[in-house]
């Protein structure tokens, strides 16, 4: 099977993000970057499946800054074959994206089996490429997959909605899936895994190289600020036994009283 | 004045609380609504008395159960003769899914998940959250019309004054078109809560559990309270509650009118998701967690005394 991988390079998740100068986009230049967490999910997703159907490849995509390639390289560790990289600002939109993995995909000369994504990138938390991707190679998809399945040409795959339920679905390859927590457990890279991923082969790409231009920006960002700080709250001492209840009475009095929310 | 198309989903039967919050933000553009199924005229009074002018009702094979492509198809093939120049819809798990999809097949843009926008004239300004919320920017759409959003639930709020539309409402036959991933089956969540982004309150728990079973002074609570029960990634990756329930950075961004946090320290990732909440409480026995410079109302204490008094006090207001 073919097996693609789009994955994102974010912010590492205790990163405390600050507005660049002229609020288009955060200031890139102390982050230490990571892939996206949810695309950990969809590699290992793909290692599972090339594990089951012998002969397979894994491409692993990225379409971002050039500054670091940590995404592709912990993906090569982890066991993908080769990756794909399309230069491009950090802050693209996700149509552009989406067409600029459409192109790349292309450009790869193998026909997709299978393409799996992490469900939303932490940075611009769009939930968007998936499906736009989707929609733009004309294949079926399932975002948010928490369970998966293959049997032949068939998948079965288990996608989680509101408060937990769950939407079982079957479908054929080639098709796209957006996996959410809880589908597996990424392994990490070994140590020989990752000396052999700085063999493996990275090919580069321009946007331009896979057909998008800055016409395709559907989205524009401004006014990048932090959000407004509340002002400090009110604070209790329950450690003592002798004020617990008097305190907890207080606070329910507040929320009923002064907050109105009770 | 824009032409705005309201997709609304339905949830037993009843519009969600969201149409309602972004119908009541449109007053002063046209608002029409379209619905995929049926809905009792009751409810079309209700989407009238919030100000859609027109309701449509979408009717057609294959769309009794929700897909992405017949639900995306089915609105395309409505929308495309509508001349409209926005189409909003909630930032549900549908609404999140198909949206992206719909807006593709039209060739324009979509600004996901925003949480107020405003009209300037014709134009739509919306504000979204990035980085689970750490950062606020203004979104804009540009490209082919109509331009899309989705709306995050209970961001807006209900409108405090209606301003009723003309309230018609009209069958639509709908084609679902070719579906290739289709469901054969819903599982059923255990609980029959609320989802955690939809709650109007949340109480969560945090390392301090210990254990998935003491989760269980949590749920007493929030059955008093109504409140759906939560939990930070410390909990969930240490298997004492399911990531369907994890709130954060890298779980679900929540904005209830109350959230109300226990033995949650407050990392950074937490905080993102958590901190559009109206009203936070936390408790925690450590006086410096970071969780109390967010928190409205702060309680330094043991959990497993405090939640209890809590449960109690609630059920004495709450009768």
């Amino acid at each position: 099977m073919n097996i693609f991988v789009c994955v994102k390079q974010v912010p590492d998740t205790e990163t405390k993000v600050q507005p660049n100068g002229d609020g288009t986009f955060i200031e890139t230049n102390a982050i230490k970057w990571i892939m996206n967490p949810y695309d950990e999910f969809a590699v290992e997703q793909a290692l599972l499946v090339k594990a089951a159907n012998a002969g397979s490849t894994v491409t692993v995509l990225r379409v971002g800054g050039v500054k670091d390639t940590e995404a592709l390289r912990t993906a090569m560790a982890m066991g993908a074959d080769e990756a794909i990289l399309v230069e491009a600002e950090d802050n693209l939109d996700s149509y552009s994206i989406a067409k600029a993995l459409k192109g790349a995909i292309e450009k790869s000369g193998k026909n997709p089996d299978l393409i799996l994504c992490g469900k939303q990138a932490i940075d611009d938390d769009c939930l968007q490429v998936p499906q736009v991707l989707a929609e733009m190679i004309s294949l079926p998809s399932v975002a948010v997959i928490v369970g998966f399945e293959q049997n032949g040409e068939s998948v079965t795959v288990k996608r989680e909605i509101e408060g937990g339920a769950l939407e079982v679905y079957e479908l054929n390859t080639p098709c796209i899936l957006a996996t959410n927590k809880g589908i597996n457990t990424p392994r990490y890279a070994s140590l020989p895994g990752i000396m052999k991923a700085k063999r493996k082969p990275l090919q580069q790409l321009s946007l331009a190289d896979v057909g998008v231009e800055a016409g395709d920006r559907r989205v524009v960002y401004s006014n990048f600020q932090l959000p407004p700080e509340k002002p400090a709250g009110k604070k209790f001492d329950a450690t003592d036994e002798a004020n617990e209840a008097s305190v907890v009475a207080e606070v329910v009095g507040l929320l009923r009283n002064e907050a109105k929310v009770i | 004045m824009a032409k705005v198309l309201v997709y609304s989903e339905l949830n037993k039967g009843n519009v969600k609380p969201v149409t309602l919050e972004i119908l009541g933000k449109l007053n002063g553009q046209d608002a029409e609504v379209a619905i995929i199924g049926d809905v009792s005229d009751e409810q079309v009074k209700v989407l009238g008395e919030y100000g859609a002018n027109k309701i449509h009702k979408l009717k057609g094979d294959k769309l009794d159960k929700y897909s992405p492509e017949g639900y995306a198809n089915a609105l395309h093939n409505f929308i495309k003769d509508g001349s409209y120049d926005y189409v909003l819809a909630g930032a549900t798990s549908a609404g999140k899914d198909f949206l992206p999809r719909l807006a593709t097949k039209f060739e324009a843009g979509l600004a996901s998940d925003c949480t107020n926008f405003i009209f300037e004239g014709d134009t739509f300004h919306g504000t979204r959250p990035l980085f689970a919320g750490k950062c606020l920017a203004k979104v804009d759409l540009q490209g082919p019309k109509p331009h899309f959003a989705t709306v995050r639930p209970n961001a807006l709020g209900m409108p405090e004054t209606k301003n009723a539309g003309a309230g018609e409402a009209s069958d639509a036959s709908a084609d679902a078109g070719d579906i290739k991933a289709i469901i054969k089956e819903i599982v059923a969540s255990a609980s029959e809560k609320v989802d955690l982004t939809e709650a109007n309150i949340i109480i969560s728990g945090g390392r301090a559990m210990k254990n998935p079973e003491n989760f269980k002074i949590l749920d007493e609570c929030a059955s008093v309270i109504g409140a759906t029960v939560g939990a930070s990634r410390a909990a969930v990756d240490s298997g004492f509650a399911p990531p369907s329930m994890q709130v954060g950075q890298t779980g679900k961004t929540v904005s209830p009118s109350l959230y109300i946090a226990c033995g949650i320290s407050g990392a950074i990732q937490h905080l993102a998701g958590m901190r559009t909440s109206k009203v936070i409480v936390a408790i925690n026995t450590d006086p410096d967690a970071p969780i109390f410079t967010k928190a409205d109302y702060g309680i330094v204490g043991d959990l497993y005394k405090i939640v209890p008094i809590l449960t109690e006090e609630f059920k004495k207001i709450l009768g």
